[in-house]
């Protein structure tokens, strides 16, 4: 089969092949199916379900300035015991912190199945020469982050150099070694549709575990559509190639019930076989109260005062 | 890690989510057991009646008031005697009771919706989204006219018909109903409608509504019915005809009526082309495939019911069409998480099943969302036709059904040959992400409506309607008007 020649390492698929999947979106009509995907109702038996699985997929975040070891020690006993007046709700999949955090994580955390993912990359700008990048990345694994949540280049993707942006992603899932490598696009930044899919593309091609929305630091970050397209970028690479990427919504995703709509999104396009954390997350701070929230309402009949739930 | 967190749950990740039933509550509909005919403001007794159903379970629902001539023919007197005071009326002042109509619909619509999808088995979910807020805003736009019909037709003095007969199809009974009358009602018209004979009920609950809003006596009256009233209806002395539904009555009416000097608009079958090029954005033109067959189960008239995909993104399209049909969930009307409904009638239903026998026997290759029909009522599982040949039947013949027939073209002006190259001529869809194609394309097919990069999708100020066997005459927009309008510039007819 032919190859094209001026293509960026590892994105060498057959060109019959790639030149119809690059595709495009159309944003009124992708738009329309993720409001429809929305409108599934999800009652009783299946929305329990749904939620306990939505606390699963969690990565409870702190990414601040004035994060401490005291504020990351209480929020990894919130991600191991959501709820301490019930031990059977879930734990957390991980808990998402700054590089100079991880180690305080990983103490708290130890035998308790909650991984420790850093944010890296010159995290949430990546504005910083590759080297930089790969070190933060190197820093974070030796001070035993499980995963990575990087950044692409927006720059560089908006000027069009692709080519930049597979490269840094294969730099950076080298020095990843065993953790898991997850790439934020920052969709908000990147403006349409067309371009949330071709980075999804080349997050892929490059070797990203997972495709993650937004850093969580711009307004407009996860909404149902962007997943859509995400997902369904990810269904292409899975039917061509077998592989099975992971998808991460970030930012903006408060409620339970916004929650169970992402989840039926995944559910309807992808499969079964993605609702699991191996392959799901949901990037969140005030998520999980409203999930426990929603789940004693369903266990007791009644809502309960904010006040019952601990805030970290 | 503490003792307490120790004893956390670990248990492994559960699989398999299947979502819990979500009926719509029925409580909001109060049926009663016999309905007369609503005539002159008043509810007549019918000599005879016969039973309405639910196709979700076959199921009786209420007792319906067969029309006989004399019926129709006091119904149409009642409509003559109301046009006198209706037609004279300031049209702002008509405009007030559609205006009224259109928000109680909107109002009661809950009431409606459900009342829909019990009696003509389509998802709660369109009902709901669909045909309630377009019913009502059929309304909403037609009122907006009536006092504006000499600047809608400057220069031509528009005035009304007479008495409109009207006859409407049971695929989207209320929506229909709304469509013939509303046009009607704003240029000055009285009506006599008759309902489709499996789908009376939202028309019966309708007259609640024009009692709701006061509309003067007369000026809408509903006769229930089978084909027999209909014909009497033809045969009745009203100045128009509008009828939707299949193009061997359509046919049969035109007949009928040639010489009466009676206006006639026919709304009929279909067999669009929905033309898929290589370059189009391929997730979301699936989903205009999926929407443009399975919506209402294929009980539309305008369905894109053949698709005719380029051969080099044929394979694609074909993979990811089978994939997206096995998600659709098929079953209970009422269950809000149900994407395709009951197949309206027994009788529809046979018609489906020898289409598709045809189908297999003439070697196309068929696949259908696996799923788990319900054993009572009528069900017909999403069907997609690959390898079909122009010249198959299921590539001809409109089936009305959830059965999509799939072929192939090559360049565009074989796409246009193809699409075009059939006896209707109602809608047809265009997918690609070039603008300039699609407007290339619009100027070539014989359609009344084209769609680019959407399907079926529908509003209140766009006219619709057909060419060839498809018949003639739009519904929707100012377009709409005119064929219950007569013109001083004219020298023929009303």
């Amino acid at each position: 089969m032919a190859q094209a020649p001026a293509l960026p390492r590892g994105f060498e698929l057959p060109l019959e092949q790639r030149l119809p999947r690059i595709g495009s979106i159309d944003q009124v009509a992708v738009e329309a199916r993720a409001g429809e995907l929305a409108k599934r109702s999800i009652k009783k038996d299946a929305k329990v379900w749904a939620l306990e699985l939505a606390l699963r997929c969690c990565d409870l975040t702190t990414l601040e300035g004035q994060d401490t070891p005291g504020k990351v020690a209480a929020l990894c006993s919130k991600a191991i015991r959501p709820d301490p007046s019930d031990p059977n709700v879930p734990s957390v999949a991980a808990i998402c912190v700054y590089p100079n955090l991880v180690p305080t994580a990983k103490e708290r955390l130890a035998g308790s199945g909650v991984k420790v993912a850093s944010v890296s990359t010159y995290f949430p700008s990546g504005q910083a020469p590759l080297d930089v990048k790969v070190r933060d990345v190197e820093n974070a694994v030796a001070m035993g982050a499980d995963e990575i949540d990087m950044v692409i280049d927006r720059g560089a993707f908006l000027s069009g150099r692709y080519a930049k942006v597979f490269d840094e992603i294969v730099r950076v899932k080298e020095a990843c070694g065993d953790a898991h490598l997850k790439v934020i696009l920052e969709v908000a930044e990147l403006g349409t549709y067309d371009n949330v899919r071709r980075a999804s593309l080349v997050a892929m091609a490059a070797g990203g575990d997972f495709i993650k929305t937004s850093t969580g630091k711009l307004p407009g970050a996860a909404t149902l559509p962007v997943q859509l397209v995400m997902l369904e970028a990810i269904r292409d690479v899975y039917e061509e190639t077998g592989r099975k990427v992971g998808m991460k919504p970030a930012g903006g995703i408060r409620t339970a019930k916004n929650a169970i709509q992402y989840l039926v999104s995944v559910h309807e396009t992808l499969g079964p076989d993605w609702l699991t954390p191996d392959l799901y997350r949901i990037g969140a701070s005030s998520l999980v109260n409203d999930i426990l929230m929603q789940l004693r309402k369903e266990k007791t009949g009644a809502y309960q005062s904010k006040d019952y739930f601990t805030n970290d | 890690m503490t003792e307490v967190e120790k004893r956390q749950d670990r248990s492994p990740v559960p699989t398999g989510w299947t979502y819990a039933p979500a009926p719509e509550s029925t409580d909001v509909v109060k049926l009663r057991e016999r309905y007369g005919l609503y005539i002159g403001g008043e509810w007549l007794t019918a000599k005879e009646h016969f039973t309405t159903i639910s196709p979700r379970d076959e199921s009786p629902l209420a007792e319906v008031g067969q029309a006989s001539v004399a019926d129709v023919e006091s119904a149409v007197a009642a409509a003559r005697e109301a046009f006198e005071s209706w037609s004279t009326l300031a049209g702002s002042e008509r405009a007030k009771y559609m205006f009224r109509i259109a928000r109680i619909l909107a109002e009661r619509s809950r009431e409606f919706a459900v009342l829909e999808s019990l009696n003509g088995g389509k998802p709660i979910k369109e009902s709901r989204d669909v045909d309630l807020p377009l019913a009502a805003a059929h309304f909403f736009y037609y009122a907006g006219w009536a006092d504006k019909l000499e600047y809608a037709f400057p220069n031509r003095r528009p005035r009304p018909l007479g008495v409109a007969g009207q006859i409407i199809p049971w695929n989207f009974p209320l929506l229909m109903l709304s469509w013939k009358i509303a046009p009607a009602l704003a240029a000055g018209n009285t009506v006599v409608l008759k309902p489709a004979e499996t789908t009376p009920l939202t028309a019966l609950l309708f007259c609640d509504v024009l009692r709701q809003a006061e509309l003067p006596a007369g000026v809408v009256n509903i006769v229930t019915g089978d084909g027999r009233t209909g014909a009497a209806l033809v045969d009745s002395g009203v100045d128009k005809i509008a009828f939707t539904g299949s193009t061997e009555v359509g046919k049969a009416i035109q007949r009928h009526i040639a010489g009466t000097g009676k206006r006639l608009t026919l709304e009929l079958g279909g067999k669009a082309a929905n033309i898929v090029f290589d370059d189009c954005a391929i997730d979301q033109t699936i989903e205009g495939i999926v929407n443009g067959i399975y919506f209402n189960q294929g009980h539309v008239c305008c369905a894109g019911s053949r698709l005719l995909v380029q051969e080099s993104i044929y394979e694609p399209v074909v993979d990811k069409l089978k994939r997206r049909m096995a998600t659709l969930r098929v079953g209970d009307p009422l269950d809000k998480n149900t994407d395709v409904g009951a197949i309206n009638s027994k009788v529809q239903l046979e018609r489906i099943e020898e289409l598709v026998e045809a189908g297999k026997n003439e070697g196309a290759e068929l696949f259908q969302t696996p799923c788990q029909l319900p054993e009572k009522g009528y069900w017909f599982a999403p069907t997609v036709f690959t390898n079909v040949a122009q010249s198959y039947r299921i590539a001809q013949e409109e089936i009305f059904g959830p059965v999509l027939s799939v072929l192939t073209f090559r360049t565009p002006e074989e796409a246009v040959e193809k699409a075009n190259n059939t006896p209707y001529g109602l809608s047809a869809g265009v997918w690609t992400e070039k603008g300039s194609r699609i407007l290339w394309m619009a100027e070539r097919l014989r359609a009344g409506v084209i769609w680019a990069n959407t399907f079926n999708r529908f509003d209140p100020a766009s006219p619709f309607g057909g060419y060839k066997e498809s018949g003639f005459g739009r519904e929707g927009g100012l377009h709409g008007l005119e064929p219950y309008l007569a013109f001083d510039t004219e020298t023929f007819g009303g």
